[in-house]
C-alpha cells in the first residue's frame, strides 16, 4: 500500500529529470569535457518509451573508470527518453550487491552493471534477470550467461595482440629484435589475457624475442619503478609495450630520468596524456592500443534500446546482440586526432 | 635513568637485556648486533646480485636507481621508527603521502611553483599528523584505531580532490629535481633529501632529550610520566612527527614519478612498518634504530631491484619477500640472543 506515492513520486521524479535533461542536452552539446565518440545511437534518435536505466559501477579510484562514469552520465543525457540512476560506485563486493538490489527495488527498466569482481557479482545479477530486469553486463563478465542479457566489453586477450603485430611491424627486418613488457597487475586475470595475446602476436615475427617481462599495478608510482628497473635490466632493447596508459606517465618519467630515447614504445588504454604524447611525437611513445571507455556510452545505448525493444540500427536482427567484444584499435600518429577526444585524465 | 622505577611490564617485558644493570650501555650493544646482522643480510644480497648479474647489478647507475627508490619510503620509514618506538603506530601514512602529493599537484597549487608544491606538501602532512596526534594523544583513541581513521578519510579525500585522475606536473622546477642533471658528484637531489632526514632522526633520537623521552615513554609510559615527562605531548610531537615525515616524502615522490594521483602511497605503511620491524625496532615499543630502519628498508629495495634484473616475475617476488622477512628476523634473533 505504501508503495504507491513512492512510485507516484519516482515517475514524477524520473519526468522532472528527463525534462532537465533535455534542457542540459540543448546547451552542454558542444561543451569539450563531453567524450564524442561516435554519436550514432545503437537504435535511433527518436524519442521513445521513456527508460530508466540503473548504472552501478566500481568506485572512479582511476582515470580509465572515471571515463567510464563520465562515458554513460554524458550518452545518458544525449536521450529525452533516458533517465539515469547512477550509484556511488563501490569497490566493496557486498556494497556493490546492496546498491544494485536498492536499483532492483526501485524497479529501473534496465540495468548496465560494471560489477568490481565479475564473478562474485554474479548472484545479483541472476536475481534482476529473473525479477525482470535485464542487465547489460559491462566488461568485467559474469560468470553464468543467465545473469545477463548483453555482454558488451573490452578484449584483453586482442589489446596484446594488436600491440604486439604494431610492434611486429615496426621491427621487421632488424634482426635480433629485443622487446620489454611493462604489465599490470598481475593478480588480474586481464593481465595474463594481455600477456598472452602479446606473446602469441611476436610468435609470427621469428626476428623479435621478449627478452624481459614486470609487472606494475597500474599506477603512476609502480609505473615509474618497475620501468627504472626495467631500463637498468636491459641495457639495449628495440620495443617496449606498456598495458596502461596511466602507469605509463610513470614509465615515461623513468625513461626520461635514465635518459633513454633509443627504442619505441606503445602503450595500452588510451589516455588522453598518451593521445597528446604520440601527437606530439617527440618522444618514444608512438602508438596506444585501445582499450576504450567509450564502451559505457555504449552499454547505455543499447539499455535503451533493449527497453524500448529496438534492435541496434544497420544490423537486419530486431532484438540487440548477446555479447560485443570490442576492437582495441592502435593509436598511432596517423590516426590519433580522431581519438582525441576520448582520451580520459 | 627511568628504567629503574620500572615494575615488569607486559609491553616491556621482551627487553633482551632486562637482567643486565647498566641499561642504555646494553641497548647499544644489542643495536650493534642487530645493525651488523643487518649489514651481513644486505652485504648476502649484493653477492647475489653481483653473482647473477654482474653488469647490471654492480653499476654506478644501479646504485643511484636502487637509492632514490628507497628515499620515498625511506623518509616515511625515519618517522614510523619514532611512533613505533614511542608504542604507537601510524596506519595513515600511505593516505598522508596520497593527500598530501595530490593537494600539492592540484592546478590550483601548481600555479605557485615549486614554494608552493613543496609547502603545501608539507602542512598537509603536518595537518595530519596533528589530528592524528591530537585524537591519540588528547582524545585517548588508540594509534591503531586514530590512524585507521585517518587512512581512510585522507584516501577518500585524495580521490575527491582528484576525481580518480592522475594530476600531472608541469613545473619545471620540480620535474628537473629528479632527471639526471640534477645529480651532484653522482648524488641524486632525492637520495641527499633521504640521506639529511636519516642523519638528522638518528641525531634526534640518540642525542637530544626528545629522543630519549621517546624512548622512555615507549618502554613504560606510566614510568615516563612519574619521572616528569608530559607524555601527551610527546606523543602529538611524534605524529607530528610521523606526518612531516609523510610531507617530505610525497614531495619527493612527486619529483620522483612526476605526477600526483590518489593511489600513490599504496601499502606504505605495511613497507614502513617491515622494514622497522627488521631494522630491530620493537613493536611494542621503547627499541629501535633509526640505523636498522635504514638497513631494513634498503634490503626490501635491493631485494625487489635483484628480482627485477633476473625478470622473476611478481608471484616469486612476493613469496622470496615474506620468506627473507622471516629470515631475517631469525638471523637477527640468533645474534642477539647469542650475545
Amino acid at each position: 500500500m505504501t508503495q504507491l506515492p513512492t512510485r507516484r513520486g519516482l515517475l514524477f521524479g524520473a519526468a522532472a529529470v528527463s525534462a532537465g535533461a533535455v534542457l542540459a542536452g540543448c546547451t552542454s552539446n558542444d561543451s569539450d569535457d563531453e567524450p564524442a565518440a561516435n554519436d550514432q545511437p545503437a537504435a535511433d534518435d527518436k524519442p521513445g518509451k521513456a527508460v530508466t536505466i540503473g548504472f552501478a559501477g566500481p568506485q572512479a579510484d582511476h582515470g580509465w573508470l572515471n571515463a567510464i562514469n563520465d562515458n554513460a552520465k554524458s550518452r545518458a543525457k544525449k536521450y529525452s527518453d533516458v533517465t539515469l540512476e547512477i550509484t556511488e560506485g563501490s569497490n566493496d563486493t557486498a556494497q556493490q550487491i546492496g546498491q544494485i538490489e536498492t536499483l532492483i527495488n526501485k524497479k529501473v527498466d534496465v540495468l548496465v552493471i560494471l560489477p568490481a569482481d565479475g564473478k562474485a557479482l554474479t548472484q545479483v545479477g541472476l536475481k534482476a534477470m529473473r525479477a525482470g530486469i535485464p542487465v547489460i553486463n559491462l566488461d568485467r563478465i559474469f560468470n553464468s550467461p543467465q545473469a545477463y542479457r548483453c555482454w558488451i566489453g573490452g578484449d584483453n586477450y586482442g589489446m596484446g595482440l594488436n600491440a604486439g603485430h604494431y610492434i611486429g611491424e615496426k621491427l621487421k627486418g632488424k634482426s635480433d629484435a629485443r622487446v620489454i613488457e611493462l604489465a599490470g597487475l598481475d593478480n588480474l586475470e586481464l593481465t595474463q589475457q594481455r600477456t598472452k595475446g602479446f606473446d602469441d602476436a611476436l610468435k609470427n615475427y621469428p626476428n623479435v624475442k621478449k627478452v624481459a617481462r614486470q609487472a606494475a599495478e597500474f599506477t603512476v608510482e609502480s609505473g615509474q619503478a618497475k620501468m627504472a628497473q626495467l631500463l637498468q635490466a636491459q641495457s639495449k632493447f628495440d620495443a617496449l609495450w606498456n598495458h596502461d596508459d596511466d602507469q605509463g606517465v610513470g614509465a615515461l618519467r623513468a625513461i626520461e630520468q635514465a635518459g633513454r630515447d633509443d627504442f619505441l614504445m606503445v602503450g595500452g588504454a588510451g589516455a588522453l596524456s598518451a593521445f597528446q604524447a604520440i601527437k606530439k611525437d617527440d618522444g618514444v611513445l608512438k602508438a596506444t592500443v585501445l582499450y576504450p571507455p567509450t564502451m559505457a556510452a555504449s552499454a547505455i545505448d543499447l539499455a535503451r534500446a533493449l527497453g524500448q525493444s529496438k534492435g541496434v540500427g544497420g544490423l537486419a536482427e530486431f532484438e540487440i546482440p548477446a555479447s560485443i567484444t570490442l576492437y582495441s584499435a592502435v593509436v598511432d600518429k596517423t590516426n590519433v586526432d580522431q581519438y582525441m577526444s576520448t582520451g580520459f585524465k | 635513568m627511568t628504567q629503574h622505577a620500572s615494575p615488569p611490564r607486559d609491553d616491556t617485558g621482551k627487553v633482551p637485556s632486562a637482567g643486565q644493570p647498566p641499561v642504555w650501555r646494553g641497548l647499544f650493544a644489542h643495536a650493534d648486533v642487530r645493525t651488523l646482522s643487518l649489514l651481513g643480510v644486505l652485504a648476502a644480497l649484493i653477492l647475489v646480485g653481483g653473482i647473477t648479474k654482474p653488469d647490471e647489478f654492480l653499476d654506478t647507475r644501479n646504485l643511484q636507481l636502487v637509492l632514490t627508490q628507497a628515499s620515498v619510503i625511506g623518509v616515511v620509514t625515519v618517522g614510523m621508527t619514532f611512533v613505533i618506538m614511542s608504542g604507537g603506530i601510524d596506519l595513515s601514512v600511505g593516505a598522508i603521502v596520497a593527500l598530501a602529493s595530490v593537494w600539492a599537484t592540484t592546478v590550483a597549487t601548481q600555479e605557485y611553483g615549486f614554494g608552493g608544491i613543496l609547502l603545501t606538501a608539507v602542512l598537509v602532512g603536518l595537518g595530519c599528523g596533528l589530528v592524528n596526534g591530537l585524537l591519540i594523544a588528547y582524545g585517548g583513541m588508540v594509534p591503531f584505531i586514530a590512524t585507521l581513521a585517518m587512512l581512510a578519510s585522507a584516501r577518500g579525500l585524495a580521490l575527491q580532490i582528484t576525481d580518480g585522475k592522475t594530476q600531472i606536473v608541469t613545473v619545471d622546477s620540480v620535474l628537473d629535481l629528479g632527471l639526471r642533471d640534477a645529480y651532484v658528484l653522482g648524488i641524486p637531489p632525492l637520495v641527499m633529501v633521504f640521506a639529511v632526514v636519516t642523519v638528522i632522526g638518528w641525531l634526534v633520537l640518540n642525542r637530544t632529550t626528545f629522543g630519549r623521552r621517546t624512548v622512555a615513554v615507549g618502554g613504560n609510559a606510566e614510568a615516563a610520566r612519574l619521572a616528569g615527562i608530559d607524555v601527551r605531548r610527546q606523543r602529538l610531537y611524534l605524529y607530528l612527527l610521523s606526518g612531516l615525515c609523510c610531507g617530505i616524502a610525497a614531495f619527493l615522490l612527486i619529483i620522483l614519478s612526476g605526477s600526483g594521483q590518489n593511489t600513490n602511497g599504496n601499502l606504505y605503511e605495511l613497507d614502513a612498518i617491515a622494514a622497522a620491524i627488521i631494522g630491530g625496532t620493537l613493536l611494542s615499543g621503547g627499541r629501535g634504530t633509526i640505523t636498522g630502519s635504514v638497513l631494513g628498508v634498503l634490503i626490501f629495495t635491493t631485494i625487489t631491484n635483484i628480482f627485477a634484473l633476473n625478470n622473476l616475475q611478481s608471484d616469486v617476488q612476493q613469496i622470496a619477500k615474506g620468506a627473507i622477512i622471516v629470515a631475517a628476523v631469525l638471523v637477527q634473533r640468533r645474534t642477539a640472543s647469542t650475545t
